[in-house]
């Protein structure tokens, strides 16, 4: 029981995060109809920068405080996708309003390889380390109830509780503000929205950044495991699935899409994985998207797509 | 109707020809609108009342013509410019936000008129706070005014048709729009239905003051209610006038009826 438990939590950390990611995904199509496929050159672009600027700030003012390096790194680095979003809306976007859903997402595909080159460009293509101080010793919770406890990586846990709370505030920020309401009517209707004089392009751009500063903090999380490097980029791939199973168009099937997949990884490879031989975890949400794609294609939460013949 | 007093032109159409590759949807087309007036456009199917709509709500831009509000030339404004100018409109096939409730609807027609910056609204106390509440206010006035204060909390998605085309017209008028233009208020309802929104029409045109431009589809709702007429067919205007001018006017009579010159 301790084991299973400690299973299905440590899925529900590691899919918190892929609801992170997911989340990216589900604005950006939400506001815009584009499959953003450039999300994880984001990811790693903003790892990289966060990387290098914790680095380089320090010595370019020569001060040793971590804590005030990585908090001046933070706010550069969001300011540095905030760039990134403005640029993307006002160079290409603008320009490809109305185009085909294959062309939008050729083109964010072409900004995903622009992304991964000009990153690599300007901040190395090495291995960085982003080192937020996150404490790296499991901890042991319930050692009253089961013997030697629930072993718990403290680290995933904190990066589980700053997913969960960046996701939360974004949910409040949609509900409760002048913004997100422009922002929910324009995903509803950009031509209503347009005519009730909500700025397209505003919304737009404010997609984008709220998806860069997802993608900052998925950077930060996965680059402090795994280090800034190329291979972040991929990460995103894996909440390609979590996109299809809660749909593309809700930010509740994001989040609940992303924990399914992070639970059932880990159980199956933990529980089936003995059976049928390892590796499920790399193919187990894949296969799980998949059955989806054949068997409810809206994904969980996602809206039925009936088009008027 | 009580003292209100149609006054100088606020809205004039010179000359508008539209073309969609090679049909030409509307040509030279011109027509005025006067200030506090119940102006309509009517037509068959097809006519391009439409179009027209679209063109005076800057979805279309019109190859040729000018439109000129208040004075300023507006011919190549989108349809978000003319929200700013002052324009609000509702639509044919009901455009509303389905997924969010009657009052987050009407509160997005507030939109234009929200100052708090987005920082003032990520941190929500405060400013921003106060300015959602003042809107709030104004919204619930126009929810009482077309009464649906029992729906208010309801997504849009599930209301009956007729009170759907009654959200759309309150979060126009949330946007207190000098000139409304109402997309065939009245498509598909029934006798007591056209009956509200007719009431509905006449006392925004008389308590507020806005000058209406509508087009619809049913000649007697439309006869009872506007101060003049349009009328359009094959996308030429074929007559304009109070509806007594126009229902005389035996081109009209014969676009209408269909019947052989």
């Amino acid at each position: 029981m301790a084991f299973f438990l400690e299973t299905l939590l440590g899925g529900l950390m590691s899919g918190m995060l892929y609801s992170l990611v997911a989340l990216g995904f589900v604005l950006i199509y939400k506001a815009s109809g584009v499959f953003n496929f450039a999300q994880g050159a984001m990811v790693l672009f903003a790892a990289l920068s966060m990387a290098r600027f914790s680095e380089w700030i320090p010595q370019w003012l020569g001060m040793e405080n971590l804590f005030l390096a990585n908090l001046l790194a933070f706010v550069v680095s969001v300011a540095v996708m905030f760039v990134v979003a403005w640029l993307i809306e006002r160079l290409v976007l603008r320009h490809l309003v109305n185009q085909e859903g294959a062309t939008l997402l050729m083109a964010t595909l072409g900004i995903a390889y622009f992304l991964d080159g000009v990153g690599q460009t300007i901040f190395g293509s090495d291995i960085y380390k982003i080192d937020v101080g996150m404490p790296k010793e499991p901890v042991f919770l319930l050692e009253s109830i089961f013997q030697g406890g629930i072993l718990i990586n403290k680290e995933d846990f904190i990066a589980a509780f700053v997913s969960a709370m960046l996701v939360v505030a974004l949910s409040i920020f949609f509900q409760k503000t002048s913004t997100g309401r422009a922002l929910r009517a324009v995903a509803d209707d950009h031509q209503a929205a347009q005519s009730i004089g909500i700025p397209l392009n505003r919304i737009w751009v404010i997609v984008w950044c709220v998806a860069g500063i997802t993608a900052l903090v998925a950077g930060i999380i996965w680059g402090s495991k795994l280090g800034a490097q190329f291979s972040l980029s991929t990460v995103a791939l894996r909440a390609l699935p979590v996109v299809i199973l809660g749909g593309l168009t809700s930010i509740p099937g994001a989040i609940i899409g992303g924990l399914i997949i992070g639970v059932g990884e880990k159980l199956s490879e933990v529980f089936l994985g003995p059976y049928v031989g390892g590796g499920i975890e790399i193919w187990f949400a894949y296969m799980l998207a998949l059955i989806f794609l054949l068997f409810r294609p809206q994904g969980l939460f996602g809206e039925k797509i009936i088009d008027r013949v | 109707m009580s003292g209100r007093k149609i006054g100088e032109v606020i809205l004039d159409l010179k000359n508008i020809t539209l073309r969609f590759g090679g049909v030409t949807a509307l040509e030279d087309i011109s027509f005025d609108v006067r200030e506090h007036e119940v102006r309509a456009i009517i037509g068959p199917n097809g006519a391009g009342k439409s179009s027209m709509l679209n063109v005076i709500n800057g979805v279309y831009r019109p190859q040729e013509g000018d439109i000129i509000l208040r004075g300023e030339h507006h011919a190549n404004m989108d349809s978000y410019g003319a929200a700013k100018a002052g324009l609000a409109r509702t639509f044919q096939n009901i455009a509303l936000f389905k997924g969010m409730s009657v009052l987050d609807n009407i509160m997005t027609g507030r939109n234009l008129k929200m100052k708090a910056n987005l920082l003032q609204q990520a941190v929500w106390f405060g400013p921003a706070q106060r300015e959602e509440l003042e809107h709030r206010e104004k919204v619930e006035e126009i929810i009482d005014f077309l009464e649906i204060q029992h729906i208010r909390k309801t997504p849009v998605g599930r209301l009956p048709y007729g009170l759907q085309k009654r959200v759309d017209l309150a979060r126009a008028l949330a946007m207190e729009p000098q000139i409304l233009l109402l997309d065939e208020p009245m498509a598909g309802m029934n006798v007591e239905e056209k009956q509200d929104m007719s009431r509905f029409i006449l006392d925004v045109n008389d308590q507020f003051g806005t000058t209406v431009v509508l087009i619809e589809h049913d000649m007697g709702v439309v006869m009872d209610i506007s101060d003049r007429v349009v009328v359009l067919d094959y996308g030429k205007k074929i007559g304009d006038g109070t509806p007594d001018e126009v229902r005389a006017n035996p081109d009209v009579i014969s676009a209408y009826l269909g019947a052989s010159h």
